[in-house]
């Protein structure tokens, strides 16, 4: 009874450290899944609006044009297209510059001309296709090249001329044959012709010159227009940049605000957390140690009572000539093998009872596993400190029981 | 083999000192059973304990196979008494909760020898008890209680047995029979210092003292 009551105190002091220790454990544990979980919902919302925003890009098309320094702004937007002049080179420049704010880059010449063969006024445009940015991984061109001899003509001019791909025409007396017809787009591509840059230059006589280069904004520098101009000035010092393209803006900026306020909630939830684990933590550094002392206490009293019952015993062993120090030794190995007991019974308790506690307080039940809980080591520590906590509070009664004279218990006897 | 020299004890009692030895002196020889008439309360058991080295006396000198075993530390002592000394008393003094074989190896606790186990083996037939030597004491009537404790007494071979009482709570077969075990162990050249009431001892004695109020009469 004694032995058995022993066992189940230093279960109750090991079970109460183990406990403590396993609880704050589970409570990390459940703190990683949920901001980890949280990180992995943010991270697929954020892929979920960023290719939402790219999609919205590429509808809408290049949203930054590169114009020539001295390009007058209001007759651009009132033209649509520049009246200044720069060197076809600089797109060479910018693509081999490793600029990373901007990408897709397309030199286009652009004039409002008339077509005399057809009497029209059109907006021609030389275009060479795409030039690869050679520092980034390439990508889906996104519009195809006008191939040399070819014309590809907006809704309107087909339309009105009644032109379908593989017809001939003649533009400024070249000849030209039809590539592609257009859909309508309702805005001035209606009434556009497109051609072979090198082709335009020479009909514009603008021989090694284009007049804007458009480019796709970069989304990993969302809102960094600054930047941006900041980058290609310094590429190309002769040219200013303006940003077209408001909404596919305004969901990159949302997407922003959203990925901003998601990180400041994961970081309220961290936070909430961290404060939750202190105040456990606080608990059980009071807690704890009151059990682990209160147990000890009751070990020691258990021994004492121990050490009365076997008073005799002890008396006898001593007068048959048993050292005191081989008393000890018993006495020490009984407490050493409560110790034990209890220590590995407590661990499975602590264990049992964290898990548990940890179901009751945050709602869903959690197995701590090997890859973040030391299972042997902290047996190991729970056996041992038990052990350890065992002999410590039985020491006192079994340095009474050395200490008992047998002649006196013979004589009481 | 035992001897005490004008030993004298005496306790600090609520009533003052009492004194339970006074300028004692007497020696027991290989293959003599030494008895010790008394009533209760005449100093037999201190005696006994003083004897045993379990008790030191507060004058006189005790010698033990040409030993002073008071005048070694309490470890050697313990030693001592293990090697040299059995002990009997009246209440048997049986480890409750362990077996009669376990009870007859219990000295062995103290003077571990190989042969332990075969030597107890031995004691467990000599002493009629082959039948109970896997019962625990309260299975065992207080004849073969006592004859457990005699067995005990004998494990580890001793020089002298001290006997306090060994037959007070035996009927006359019982205690004609310890008598005898007794005397085969005085006749196989062991010493035996008996302290009883029993007026049966006389017979089986090779001398007999009288003790009243802790002094000795021949």
């Amino acid at each position: 009874m004694n032995f058995a009551l022993g066992v189940l105190s230093v279960m109750v002091a090991s079970a109460s450290f183990i406990g403590s220790v396993t609880l704050l454990r589970i409570h990390d544990l459940r703190t990683g899944r949920i901001l980890g979980q949280k990180e992995a919902e943010l991270a697929e919302r954020m892929t979920q609006l960023k290719d939402d925003t790219r999609k919205a890009m590429l509808k809408l098309g290049f949203n930054v044009v590169i114009l020539p320094k001295d390009q007058n702004l209001a007759d651009w937007y009132s033209d649509d297209y520049a009246s200044k002049y720069m060197p076809e080179d600089y797109v060479h420049r910018l693509a081999n510059s490793g600029v990373v704010t901007v990408r897709h880059f397309l030199p286009s010449l652009q004039q409002k001309i008339d077509w005399p063969e057809r009497k029209r006024k059109i907006i021609l445009v030389g275009t060479r296709g795409e030039v690869p940015n050679l520092h980034k991984n390439p990508v889906k061109p996104l519009v195809q090249p006008v191939p040399p001899g070819t014309i590809s003509l907006g809704h309107e001019l087909h339309r009105s001329l009644g032109l379908k791909v593989g017809d001939k025409v003649e533009l400024m007396a070249r000849p030209f044959v039809v590539q592609a017809c257009h859909k309508e787009r309702g805005n001035k591509d209606d009434i556009t012709a497109w051609i072979y840059l090198a082709e335009a230059q020479e009909l514009l006589d603008k021989k090694g010159l284009i007049n804007a280069i458009l480019a796709l904004e970069c989304l990993c520098t969302l809102d960094a227009l600054p930047q941006i101009r900041k980058e290609i000035g310094a590429i190309l010092p002769g040219t200013q940049v303006i940003e077209r393209g408001s909404r596919a803006l305004a969901r990159a900026e949302a997407r922003t605000k959203v990925e901003t306020e998601a990180r400041i909630a994961i970081e309220k939830e961290k936070l909430g957390r961290e404060r939750l684990r202190a105040a456990r933590e606080r608990l059980a550094s009071i807690l704890t140690p009151v059990v682990v002392a209160a147990c000890a206490v009751w070990v020691s009293l258990l021994g004492f009572t121990n050490v009365r019952a076997r008073r005799v015993e002890i008396g006898i062993l001593r007068t048959l000539g048993v050292s005191a120090r081989h008393v000890l030794l018993m006495f020490l190995s009984k407490h050493v093998l409560v110790g034990v007991l209890g220590g590995a019974l407590g661990f499975g308790a602590g264990l049992l009872s964290a898990v548990y506690f940890s179901e009751t307080l945050e709602g869903t039940r959690l197995w701590i596993t090997g890859t973040n809980f030391s299972g042997p080591g902290l047996l190991l520590a729970s056996v041992g400190g038990a052990a350890a906590l065992s002999v410590i509070a039985g020491w006192i009664p079994t340095v009474v029981a050395t200490r008992q004279d047998p002649a006196e218990v013979l004589r009481e006897e | 083999m035992l001897e005490f020299k004008n030993i004298s004890k005496w306790f600090d009692g609520p009533q003052g000192v009492v004194t339970a030895l006074e300028d004692v002196s007497l020696s027991v020889s290989p293959g003599e059973l030494l008895a010790v008439h008394g009533p209760s309360g005449c100093g037999k058991t201190t005696l006994l304990l003083t004897a045993g080295a379990l008790l030191r006396p507060n004058a006189g000198q005790v010698s033990l196979d040409g030993q002073d075993p008071y005048g070694q530390n309490p470890e050697v002592r313990s030693e001592l008494r293990a090697r040299m000394i059995g002990f009997v008393f009246q209440q048997f003094h049986l480890i409750p909760y362990l077996t009669v074989r376990q009870n007859i190896l219990a000295p062995s606790l103290a003077m571990p020898a190989k042969e332990a186990d075969q030597r107890a083996q031995e004691l467990v037939s000599r002493f009629g008890l082959d039948d109970r030597a896997g019962h625990v004491p309260a299975q065992l009537s207080t004849g073969q209680r006592q004859r457990t404790a005699l067995a005990r007494a004998l494990l580890n071979k001793p020089k002298i047995i001290l006997a306090d009482e060994p037959t007070g709570n035996l009927d006359e077969g019982n205690a004609d029979i310890v008598f005898g075990y007794l005397s085969q162990y005085v006749a196989e050249g062991g010493c035996v210092l008996l302290v009883t009431h029993d007026v049966r001892a006389a017979a089986h004695a090779n001398r007999t003292l009288q003790m009243v109020d802790g002094r000795l009469i021949e």
